[in-house]
């Protein structure tokens, strides 16, 4: 990569960010509040304490794994939509084996909900997957279909299976939490958890899987040139399914987090989990790579954390609400201010 | 002020990629109303020079004047208002637009706002008009031939009010009888009042159009000639650096198995008519088969089929005595074969990869270039440094993307990767389509040297010289059938051309038997 184009990968996301910080001040002063009042709210609400703190890594957590999700089908040239259900899937399967094996040790109930659930995201996008592959049906519209599917499933399970016609899950046992004694005292109380390890060595495991496995190589290539790739002997459909389970596992850690970390229960949904869409925009705003995902996820968690404080200087929630989600509406454009940059950028170093 | 009589002058412009300088203080003037012909070696810097004439690319330094006025190219707009207008060789045309739209698109007249269609039309009608197009302005690009969507790029450039063209490789994607054509078209231009640049590596093409030559070698400028004072051959020296020869010498061939049996080869093309019609044909070890043909005649399907990347319909084919009919293409790697497609940009190359990605993109999986499922990147860019350096490969360093590659390049890499995996049946696609004359020695000989280590070649080409120069046996392709082989020691350009043309052998001998009969000349065969 040369200098130029290094500046213009920082510049996309640094841009964007900040048009969506004026924006929210616009609205803010619009709406007759201050700016200023509201994003100083907005930072003491994300770093004022190390409760806050542990909140922003804690909410950025999932983030990292449904945003890795995504890059990982977008190299291959697939756009998974569906993360908010593959998430679903894994944190609805983790909780039913968690609530099912309450009383298994922590050291094998642990992994083994953290496996299933990334099954079972594995399992839901691998339907886009091979749908896709199969009879070229667009991904977009499978995995939005499926992400209701999940989502009516998994209240059905809530109500009739898991419980007796109530809105939430028991907890879960303190086997299956992901939570520690030692990360909540370091962080003030905050359900920080395990799962910003996972997270982590997802980030490291990923990145050598794309950039140093044969089957990462297969991956890249068929995402940028279907047409070469099967010239050299690739399978474009084998690396499609493969990419979107791989994609969904991630996403359905994501999940797990939620579930065994976060809220350690499953309650009654109204959409499909906000770490699906969240996760697609952290992708975009890091560029896609591991680093820049971790940036971008931990940026989500602070506007996320801080902008719940808000209110405490009488901004409604609903200008939060507003302000969180144009910063992040100018991010989830960032493809579009990357393009528009690439267009009136003067010099274009094709041959 | 005086008007310079040049209508280009660029001057010491140096374009530098990082440390290494594409150009080295260039200087290029063109006469207004020439034909100035752009000549040097694959990745010479021919193109780049262009790109920055057309505000594609910036100098790194150097001075530009137009009409004896200094100016600066910042933007591909700037250059269309200079008058400045670019047909690239690979044309930028929106295949589900008609013509009248593409030649608009960007600079729509308008009526309030609105797209002013008629006014539009008149336009084009009258570009066209004026210089001898026949184009219908309504018909969609992708129904019409590459030949005449080069002529929709050039109306483009004029409609814009091009007074200075630049042709990139125009000729690589056409027929003898399109270049014939485009030809007449740049003399129309010129007669016109326009002033042209053209860049080919195909020195008749310079002969028969240019009227001065600018020869450019590793970036600098080397000297610019009167075409009519030199002959073909003095270019291709003063290209190179060194003497060259047209004509690659090669011994008898020594023929033995057969490493390609096609039998009754049936193939669809896109829309589902039959693209090859129960084709026969044979490779054995140890020859090169050249298959002569216009394009569009099935060659890539044929190609394509033998190669698992389009289905064969009914017939077999088989590769080093196995059974090969429908296989996929790893498969088929694997059973010794290499290939190299016709259309690189699209097959050959994965372009944002590096090139040292690319030159691994066939054998990524196996070792020493990966080991247990993991990449061995010192061994894949230590392989690449190796075939860059044996085959000549113009590139500032193996870890640039191969879009960074000039055309020529490109191709010369994708050869030496298909090449050096010294594959026993070894199929090849227009191999040397925009290769300077110093690389196609190369290539030819690199092919003519596997014949000789006794493997088979099946090579496809529209260039009858380049057929009739490394073949052993000359298969000649016309409706999906093989209408007719021939030895090339026995037959020449006239014979083939009519045999392309769906002539039978028998008929072709005697037409052209008539033909020297009637000219009276008595000259022996
Ligand atoms: N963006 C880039 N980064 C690095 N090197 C580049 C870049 N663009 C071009 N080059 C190098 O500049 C040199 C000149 O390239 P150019 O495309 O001008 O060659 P050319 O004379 O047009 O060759 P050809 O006949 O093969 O088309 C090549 O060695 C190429 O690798
Ligand atoms: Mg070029």
């Amino acid at each position: 990569m040369n200098n130029s184009s290094r500046i213009k990968a920082l510049a996309v996301p640094v841009v964007s960010v900040l048009a969506g910080l004026i924006l929210g001040a616009v609205i803010m002063v619009v709406s007759g509040y201050s700016p200023v009042e509201g994003y100083q709210a907005m930072l003491r609400g994300a770093f004022g304490r190390t409760y806050n703190i542990g909140e922003v890594f804690r909410s950025a957590t999932p983030l990292i794994l449904t945003g890795l999700g995504f890059s990982v089908a977008s190299t291959a040239g697939f756009f998974n939509i569906g993360l908010a259900g593959q998430a679903l899937a894994g944190w609805i399967s983790a909780i039913w084996l968690a609530l099912t094996f309450p009383d298994l040790p922590k050291i094998i109930l642990v992994p083994l909900c953290i496996v299933i659930g990334a099954l079972a995201g594995a399992l839901w996008a691998g339907i886009a997957g091979f749908f896709k592959a199969q009879f070229g049906t667009s991904e977009v519209i499978v995995t939005i279909m499926l992400n209701y599917t999940i989502l009516y499933i998994s209240n059905h399970l809530v109500r009739y299976v898991l419980t007796d016609n109530k809105d939430a899950t028991p907890k879960i046992s303190e086997n299956a939490s992901l939570r520690t004694e030692f990360l909540r005292n370091l962080s003030g109380g905050s359900r920080l958890n395990m799962g910003l390890f996972l997270a982590l060595i997802m980030i490291v495991v990923i990145w050598i899987f794309m950039k140093k496995t044969t089957v990462g190589f297969e991956m890249r290539a068929v995402g940028m040139n279907p047409f070469a790739s099967e010239y050299a002997g690739m399978s474009a459909k084998k690396n499609i399914v493969l990419a979107m389970m791989i994609s969904g596992a991630l996403a359905g850690l994501g999940g797990v987090v939620e579930g065994l970390g976060t809220f350690e229960n499953l309650y009654i949904l109204d959409a499909a989990p906000a770490i699906g869409f969240d996760g697609m925009a952290v992708s975009l705003l890091g560029g896609g790579n591991p680093i820049g995902i971790l940036l971008s996820a931990i940026l989500f968690g602070t506007l996320k954390t801080g902008g719940l404080k808000m209110s405490s200087v009488d901004i409604p929630n609903e200008i939060v609400d507003v302000v969180v989600a144009s910063i992040i509406f100018f991010i989830g454009i960032s493809f579009a201010i990357r393009y528009i940059m690439d267009k009136f950028s003067p010099k274009k170093g094709e041959v | 002020m005086e008007e310079s009589h040049y209508v280009i002058e660029m001057e010491n412009i140096t374009k530098a990629f990082g440390t290494f300088k594409a150009n080295d203080n260039v200087n290029l003037k063109v006469k207004k109303g020439e034909i100035h012909a752009l000549l040097g070696e694959n990745g010479a810097g021919k193109s780049t020079l262009m790109n920055i004439l057309s505000g594609l690319l910036e100098p790194t330094s150097g001075t530009i004047r137009i009409h004896g006025k200094e100016v600066d190219i910042a933007n591909p707009t700037i250059a269309n208002k200079l008058g400045i207008g670019m047909v690239h060789q690979h044309f930028m045309l929106i295949d589900n637009f008609t013509i009248a739209e593409n030649i608009i698109l960007g600079s729509e007249p308008t009526n309030a706002g609105v797209i002013d269609r008629k006014k539009a039309l008149k336009e084009i009608t009258a570009v066209s008009d004026r210089y001898g197009f026949k184009i219908d302005p309504s018909a969609l690009i992708s129904n019409i031939s590459v030949g005449m969507q080069q002529r929709v790029e050039i109306i483009k450039t004029l409609y814009r009010g091009a007074d200075l063209l630049i042709f990139d490789e125009p000729t690589a994607v056409l027929t003898p009888q399109e270049i014939e054509e485009l030809i007449e078209i740049m003399h129309g231009l010129v007669a016109e009042g326009k002033s042209i640049i053209v860049i080919t590596h195909k020195l008749d093409e310079i002969k028969a159009v240019a009227d001065r030559c600018t020869v450019i070698r590793r970036g600098k400028s080397i000297d610019t000639v009167n075409v009519a004072d030199v002959s073909p051959q003095e270019l291709a020296d003063l290209m190179v650096g060194r003497s060259v020869s047209f004509k690659t010498p090669k011994g008898p061939a020594a023929p033995t198995h057969p490493v390609l049996k096609i039998k009754d080869l049936v193939v669809k093309e896109n829309r589902g008519l039959d693209a090859v019609k129960d084709l026969t044909l044979e490779v054995r070890a140890g020859e090169i088969v050249g298959v002569a043909g216009i394009d569009g005649n099935g060659q890539s399907e044929l190609l394509q089929a033998i190669t698992g990347m389009r289905k064969v319909e009914s017939g077999t084919v088989e590769i080093n005595g196995k059974d090969a009919t429908n296989n996929r293409p790893r498969e088929i790697t694997e059973n010794s074969t290499a290939h190299v497609p016709e259309d690189r940009q699209k097959y050959g190359l994965v372009l944002p990869m590096t090139v040292s990605e690319n030159l691994a993109i066939q054998t990524y999986y196996k070792a020493p270039l990966s080991k247990s499922g993991f990449l061995n990147y010192k061994s894949i860019n230590q392989h690449a440094r190796e075939l860059i350096e044996e085959f000549d490969v113009r590139t500032s360093s193996e870890l640039v993307p191969a879009s960074a590659l000039s055309g020529g390049n490109q191709q010369k890499a994708i050869i030496a990767r298909e090449i050096d995996r010294d594959p026993d049946l070894l199929i090849v696609a227009q191999p040397t389509r925009g290769l300077d004359v110093g690389a196609i020695e190369y290539i030819h000989k690199r092919l003519i040297e596997q014949r000789d280590r006794g493997k088979g070649v099946l090579c496809v080409s529209f260039e009858l010289d380049e057929i009739l120069n490394i073949s052993d046996r000359i298969a000649v392709m016309f409706d999906g059938r093989i209408v007719g082989i021939v030895d090339p020691q026995e037959t020449n350009e006239q014979e083939l051309g009519l045999l392309m043309a769906g002539v039978p052998l028998a008929e072709a001998r005697q037409e052209l038997s008539q033909t020297v009969a009637q000219e009276g000349a008595g000259v022996d065969e």
